[in-house]
């Protein structure tokens, strides 16, 4: 292909930092600017290592808990019980009770238990809580909101799609969630599974919202009308150019809802409909803590701290991915 | 008809859109009739809410209205009737346009290249490195400095004149027969309007396509335009050649309007202005649209709708003035 060089020298000054036209444009796909901009944002990394820390953890820890055990959470060592961090287990206890290295990272529980085993086994389960949850609540309120958005003009019978569908998020969002989780996971066989899939589907509604927002205000939009005008297929519109806009409030309410989920499931552990012990959970570690909050703080400040961090971890790296995705707001280098 | 050569690239008959509302459906467009030939330039005039833009939208079949009769042929298919599919291949294919508000017509989150690529790759069906050197090309054509850098740049680092020659590079980028150009340069100043008019028209020349340029701006009229069809609610009042509109305005609508142009000649004149407004689309008298506000009014104009007669032949006006 021949490309005609520019051909007033002001040009040539003018493009000069990029000497390879082609190159420059072939290399930079639009997911290597949003990492080139998304790396800038500090917070928004540390945000990304650590969930990336946690999630080797959490895989570690699924491993080393339950295929490959070296740390068992279910052994019950009564000497040992309650003691507190860092303490070096007794030198009384049978050779197969003995935890690895002699020592309790995280120190055990009422019933002599290994805190940092069962930690380890509970961040796999919250972690793909917090992300299965949240992705099956992104994908019906991503889908349910942009189709109120982008068809709610069309008439469904009598009633437009865009009243059928809100008010059966109004609907859902007006149930006791909570309750409806409590019902659900009493009447279903416990899993994590289960856990999963009825709080994404519980947690739909603001996501929904948002959309369905953003996409009223977009279809609105000259650039819309502008792809309409050049041919773009409808779903190549929605998808490509109307959700890219819409994204800045989902992620941010996405982080949240990995957050709350996390905390659903804690909940549910608490009052005892969660993951069944003696499975751990961060959420039935906290829970099992409360009994001994003054006699052993670590039992609930351990996991109250982890689940912080990931909820903290969330939230900036979805900020840092709304700042990114806003070429407004990107800075360029060189 | 009209004079323009024997087989129009776009022919427009009787068309009416609707608008649906709470009290009934509005007309919008009540029945128009034009046509153009490949290579013409014709503008679209009349003034907000006269229905042009709407005209302009049903051609590329993406009105909000509902078109409720009449046919659009386009290459000998009818517009109104082809599958939704054919028409999108058409739109932006065969058939471009440009918008009035280039500062919004571009999507915010993606860069240059990347929309002007899209585009190629969809009609052209091109591979990305053809695609990008293609746009690469049409950024030049179009007349944008450092083009290289643009087609990395997002839409918020350009200036409106430098946005809309990316929305023409984008309408040329098929070669198209057809520019549709809903006031192209009502959201630009001065100077940009005049260097955007001078590119229309030299891609005009270069590429034979014709033009559909809709504007109230009857300056760019005279200077852009080969033949004016002045629309008045809904309707088609006037049209002929640029020669026969100003010089021989025979609608008592055109001649206000030509009335209400600054005269660089006495500079300190008041502005003639038009007395009374459009009349809303849905009260509309049965007779002569203009009837209300027009200085020549008399029998037949309040209740009988005034045909199109013609004056000479490349103009037409409906006035019974002219019967």
């Amino acid at each position: 292909m021949s490309i005609p060089v520019g051909p007033a020298p002001a040009v040539e000054v003018l493009a000069a930092p990029h000497a390879d036209p082609e190159a420059l444009g072939i290399a930079e796909t639009p997911a290597q600017q949003l990492w080139c901009s998304f790396r800038q944002e500090r917070l928004a990394m540390f945000g990304l290592y650590v969930l990336c820390v946690l999630s080797v953890v959490a895989l570690l820890g699924k491993l080393l808990t339950s295929w490959w055990v070296v740390f068992d959470p279910t052994t019950v060592r009564l000497p040992d019980k309650l003691l507190p961090p860092f303490s070096s287990a007794s030198s009384t206890l049978p050779a197969e009770l003995v935890p690895p290295f002699h020592v309790y990272p995280f120190g055990t529980d009422e019933l002599g238990r290994n805190v940092f085993a069962r930690m380890l086994q509970g961040s796999f389960v919250s972690l793909s809580i917090g992300v299965v949850a949240v992705s099956i609540s992104l994908s019906i309120g991503v889908t349910v909101g942009g189709l109120a958005g982008f068809y709610g003009q069309r008439k469904f019978g009598p009633i437009s799609v865009d009243s059928l569908l809100m008010r059966f998020t109004d609907v859902v969002l007006c149930f006791p969630s909570f309750f409806l989780i409590l019902t659900v996971v009493a009447l279903l066989p416990p899993s994590i599974y289960t856990i999963m899939i009825v709080v994404g589907m519980t947690s739909w509604m603001s996501t929904a919202r948002f959309v369905r927002a953003e996409f009223l205000a977009l279809r609105e939009q000259d650039f819309v009308t502008a792809a309409k005008a050049l041919g773009l297929p409808e779903w190549r519109i929605i998808f490509r150019h109307m959700i890219p806009n819409a994204m800045a409030p989902v992620l941010v309410s996405a982080t949240i809802n990995v957050a709350h989920a996390i905390l659903t499931e804690s909940a549910l552990s608490f009052l005892g409909f969660g993951v069944r012990p003696p499975y751990a959970t961060w959420g039935n570690i906290l829970a099992d803590g409360r009994a001994y909050i003054f006699d052993a703080p670590w039992l609930f400040s351990i996991p109250g701290a982890a689940i912080l961090f990931v909820v903290l971890a969330f939230n900036l790296v979805g900020e840092g991915l709304r700042d990114a995705l806003n070429p407004k707001l990107r800075k360029r280098v060189g | 008809m009209t004079a323009t050569s024997a087989d129009p690239l776009l022919a427009v008959r009787d068309l009416r859109v609707e608008f649906a509302t709470d009290a009934g459906p509005l007309p919008a467009v009540r029945g128009i009739d034009f046509s153009i030939a490949p290579g013409e330039i014709v503008a679209l005039v009349g003034e907000s809410g006269s229905g042009k833009s709407v005209t302009a939208m049903s051609v590329m079949r993406l009105t909000e209205g509902r078109i409720a009769a009449g046919s659009i042929h386009f290459q000998g298919r009818d517009l109104a009737k082809i599958p939704e599919v054919e028409m999108r291949d058409l739109r932006g294919g065969q058939i471009g346009m440009i918008f009035q508000e280039p500062m919004t017509s571009l999507n915010p989150v993606f860069t240059i290249g990347r929309q002007i690529e899209e585009v190629l790759i969809l009609h052209q069906r091109m591979n990305a490195r053809d695609a990008r050197a293609q746009a690469l090309e049409l950024l030049q054509r179009v007349g944008i400095p450092a083009p290289e850098r643009r087609l990395a740049q997002y839409p918020h680092e350009l200036s409106g004149g430098m946005k809309q020659r990316v929305m023409l590079a984008m309408a040329i980028a098929c070669r198209p027969r057809l520019l549709i150009a809903d006031e192209p340069t009502t959201a630009l100043d001065v100077t940009i309007q005049a260097q955007i008019l001078e590119l229309l028209r030299s891609l005009q020349r270069e590429f034979g396509m014709a033009v559909l340029l809709i504007t109230h701006d009857l300056g760019v009229v005279a200077h852009f335009a080969e033949r004016v069809l002045v629309m008045y609610a809904g309707k088609i009042v006037e049209q002929g050649s640029v020669r026969d509109i100003f010089k021989r305005a025979s609608h008592p609508y055109t001649q206000a309007l030509l009335a209400a142009l600054p005269d660089p000649k006495n500079p300190g004149k008041r502005l003639a202005a038009i007395p009374g407004r459009v009349p809303s689309p849905s009260m509309l008298p049965p007779g002569c649209a203009f009837c209300a506000r027009c200085p020549h009014t008399f029998d037949p104009c309040p209740t009988r709708q005034p045909p199109l007669f013609k004056v000479s032949e490349s103009h037409q006006a409906a006035c019974f003035l002219r019967e």
